[in-house]
């Protein structure tokens, strides 16, 4: 990706997105966000986690839009990479059956420096939960329920517009 | 023919993940495609698909207004999304 703001330009970015069953492996991830350029000076990362929430939360079940969820996301990735001078960005999310303190959601970015990283990280996940078409469903004791759209999810991410999180 | 997908709480309330069905100049629109599966079921799909917050995307991208539907076309609807 050429970048305007400089130092990516001659470096090609990288970027995958996974959505699927499988667990991760947070350290291979984090590895393949260096491109061996030796241009990254930062790497951000988010890791999620499946909650135990206070109804006695057994397990949830994540539901995808296959083709579109991933695309989407790769849609996200694109926009941070126009924002931000990335060099490498990697998104994995978990569908199926998911119990407490498994992982669920991981998300990674590489850049020459911290403030791009962090902050694209935190876009990309704010634009993920806003805009994926993913959906939970809490499975406990007494049954189970679809988790309700929360406002601060998409007012995060609408904080992003007009603002260059620099 | 239109390739219509339901997802999450509004598949499980339909009970029914996908459709096809034969297009034609009527259905030339998102909101007549709604209206046209709001009618179906004797009008049981009504409440479910009229939701406000219901979210409506043709061939795998989220549309807002009243998109145009052409035949061979993937439309879908859901609700808010709770991934993350």
């Amino acid at each position: 990706m050429v970048d305007a703001k400089g130092n990516a330009a001659d470096t090609p970015l990288r970027t995958l997105v996974t959505v699927a069953e499988a667990d991760f492996d947070i350290g291979e991830l984090q590895v393949w966000l260096l491109t061996g350029s030796g241009k990254e000076g930062a790497v951000a990362t988010f890791t999620g986690y499946v909650r135990v929430d206070g109804d006695g939360m057994q397990c949830m079940e994540l539901e995808h839009y296959p083709g579109m969820t991933q695309s989407a996301i790769e849609a996200i990735v694109a926009q941070a990479a126009q924002r931000w001078p990335l060099l490498a960005a990697r998104v994995v999310h978990r569908v199926g059956r998911l119990h407490p303190g498994e992982q669920i959601v991981w998300v990674g970015v590489s850049s020459a420096h911290r403030a791009a990283a962090f902050s694209a990280c935190e876009f990309i996940m704010d634009y993920l939960k806003a805009e994926a078409p993913l959906w939970k469903k809490e499975i406990n004791d007494a049954g189970e329920h679809w988790v309700e759209a929360k406002d601060t999810d998409s007012e995060r991410a609408r904080r992003w517009r007009g603002n260059d999180g620099e | 023919m239109l390739r219509i997908v339901f997802f999450a709480r509004v598949k499980e309330q339909l009970g029914c993940s996908q459709l096809e069905l034969e297009w034609d100049a009527s259905l030339a629109t998102i909101d007549a495609v709604q209206e046209h599966l709001c009618g179906m079921e004797n009008g049981q799909w009504r409440e479910v698909l009229s939701e406000a917050n219901i979210i409506r995307a043709v061939n795998q991208t989220v549309v807002t207004g009243d998109a145009a539907v052409c035949d061979n076309d993937e439309v879908a609807f859901f609700p808010p999304v709770t991934g993350g």
